[in-house]
């Protein structure tokens, strides 16, 4: 049994901005089929809007699939949420959940309630985890005086003290520190391995955060699966091919267009720095160069950095999507 | 990192009873914490409590008017209370990202609901003593308690009744998500002057106090004032017992109707996205 699947998973909104205005449809989820097994800490990674928080509210049972199946340690979101809301939880990033007059235990200690724990066990586990994620000597403080970064890992500690079989957790890192969220990582990691029964999935923009939390990772874009396998594997997908990173005098976007029509060039992004253009090119193999460097020449644009580097998972994202992350969270043209 | 604090879980009526005391535990504790109610909601209230008395006493009114506007004040804080605490409390939640973790968890909406009201009946009901204390003590309201169990009765079917058809709309209002606040101010006014908060609902013809009795509030006001002032019983719209008998009706209609809302909300949000609004 998988803890969670799903098989040709859609999920349509209609969206009317005005009464008068005919509605018009968006696909967030487009044919998702997707499998996590139990024990294993899943990554969906992909820009905003690409469809993860969609899908994370189709399996917590937020919202209902337009079509396709969903389901949660075989239970199916349709037809069985009670019985998956019992083994479920799930944070999101950013979130403001909670009152703000009640304190850090005493907003820990409502949720517990609404799972059923009994009062004592419910203050002792609230206390053990506050303990964990550095947060004890803040249990008596007011939520509403909490930085956002306090105020997340009291989050995290709601989520994790109902112990769930299967976690959600929705970009849990969104607007931490480093420090704070190195520390979200390293104990999301440990829980997962404590108990192989456990499993989590989490949505994240941060290729980072992705390679180094995830056993394996889906790369998702505008409501379609686009890769799924284990960092090291999608990395190693363009291990034929090579990454190369190149400063340049000069670039503009025309001549960048042009670059990109060289053969054996896969993929490629172009960033203006100071003192140039920073591109990131994927290339069939190294004998791409020659044309490279001969194109660059004739444009009068000098090298002043070139280096081959080992494959990112934001490579990885390039060559499928073919534009970065953020140009895709920008809305870049293609 | 083991965890060393077992776990166990309730299920049935003890998680709904501890959901029910979990979502009404922050209103509880909002009375000590946040004491701005003691202006908006008792000074500002008495204001205009004052200046109904002041009314009555120059128009040279029975004296026991003075006694309908303190009670009729007092009650006012239960009318705001569903409209701005309970008839758009799920509207909040969602906004605060309450909502979202309340249906992932295994309470049952109908627990949390219960919980918001059971938390706003106590909070209001400090408030409406202290207005009651407040007004008898400075206008030297006397009373005259015909029946106390009736009393009792009366006042325990008007909140199961009006919190009942709070719970009811926060249903309604969520679906209608920024309408409500609209609607919220819409029935504000209309109501406190067609349920006679501050007189008789007697002095209306009969079709229109009729009407004014959907809202609970009517015919509990108009049953404790026959109660508790001698004159109440030849100023009432109906007797205490059609009264009694009327609001017990309510109660389940509201209740039964807050139920079914809330399935029909729940489903309707889920196949919607109206639980969040948030797309990703």
């Amino acid at each position: 049994m998988f803890a969670v699947e799903t098989e040709a998973l859609s999920r349509i909104y209609k969206i009317k901005k005005t009464r008068k205005e005919p509605a018009h449809t968006l696909v967030a989820l487009d044919n998702v089929n997707l499998t996590v097994n139990q024990g294993e800490l899943f990554g969906l990674l992909g820009p905003n809007g690409a469809g993860k928080t969609t899908l994370i509210k189709v399996l917590t049972t937020l919202l209902a699939p337009s079509s396709g199946v969903a389901r949660v340690n075989g239970l199916d979101v349709a037809r069985q949420p009670e019985d998956i809301r019992r083994q479920i939880n799930m944070v999101s990033g950013g979130e403001t959940s909670g009152y703000g007059l009640l304190t850090v235990r005493e907003n820990l200690w409502m949720f517990t309630q609404f799972y059923g724990i009994p009062s004592k066990q419910a203050n002792a586990r609230i206390m053990e985890l506050l303990k964990i994620v550095g947060l004890e000597d803040r249990a008596n403080t007011k939520s509403s005086n909490l930085s956002t970064g306090l105020r997340q890992k009291m989050n995290i500690v709601r989520g994790f003290m109902t112990d769930p079989t299967v976690l959600f957790l929705d970009e849990p890192t969104l607007g931490l520190d480093v420090g704070a969220a190195r520390d979200v990582r390293r104990f999301v990691r440990q829980w997962v391995n404590e108990d192989r029964r456990r499993t989590l999935l989490l949505t994240t923009h941060y290729m980072v955060e992705a390679e180094e939390m995830c056993d394996r990772v889906a790369i998702i874009n505008q409501g379609k699966i686009l890769a799924c396998d284990t960092p090291q594997r999608l990395k190693a997908s363009l291990s034929t091919e090579g990454v190369f990173s190149i400063q340049v005098s000069a670039l503009d976007e025309v001549d960048f267009e042009d670059l990109k029509q060289i053969a054996g060039l896969r993929q490629g992004t172009l960033k203006q720095i100071e003192g140039g253009a920073q591109l990131e090119l994927v290339l069939a193999d190294d004998s791409v160069l020659a044309s490279l460097i001969n194109f660059l020449t004739a444009k009068g644009s000098q090298i002043t950095t070139l280096h081959k580097r080992e494959a990112t998972l934001e490579d990885v994202f390039i060559s499928l999507v073919g534009k970065s992350m953020k140009d895709v969270e920008n809305g870049s043209p293609d | 990192m083991a965890l060393q604090t077992k776990i166990t879980r309730n299920s049935g009526f003890r998680l709904f009873l501890q959901s029910v005391i979990g979502r009404a535990y922050p209103r509880i504790i909002g009375t000590q914490r946040d004491l701005a109610w003691l202006f908006f909601d008792i000074f500002l209230p008495f204001i205009s409590m004052v200046a109904y008395v002041f009314i009555y006493r120059a128009l040279k009114a029975p004296e026991e008017y003075i006694g309908f506007v303190v009670l009729g004040s007092a009650m006012t804080a239960y009318w705001l209370n569903i409209l701005w605490a309970m008839s758009s409390q799920l509207y909040w939640e969602k906004e605060t990202g309450n909502l979202a973790l309340y249906v992932i968890s295994p309470a049952s909406m109908m627990a949390i609901l219960f919980g918001m009201a059971s938390g706003g009946l106590f909070a209001t009901t400090v408030r409406a003593l202290f207005i009651l204390i407040i007004g008898n003590w400075l206008f030297q309201v006397s009373y005259t308690i015909t029946s106390f169990w009736a009393l009792f009765l009366v006042f325990i079917l008007t909140m199961v009744a009006l919190y009942g058809l709070g719970m009811m709309l926060s249903s309604l209002f969520l679906l209608f998500n920024r309408e409500a606040w609209h609607t919220a101010n819409l029935l504000q006014a209309p109501v406190m002057l067609f349920s006679g908060f501050y007189f008789p609902v007697k002095v209306f013809n009969f079709w229109i106090a009729a009407a004014a009795s959907l809202i609970p509030l009517t015919l509990g006001m108009d049953a404790i004032r026959q109660l508790v002032f001698p004159s109440g019983a030849l100023l009432g719209f109906l007797t205490v017992k059609v009264e009694l008998i009327v609001l017990a009706v309510l109660s389940v209609v509201f209740l039964a109707g807050a139920y079914f809302t809330l399935r029909w909300m729940e489903k309707l949000a889920i196949r919607y996205g109206r639980i969040t609004d948030r797309l990703g």
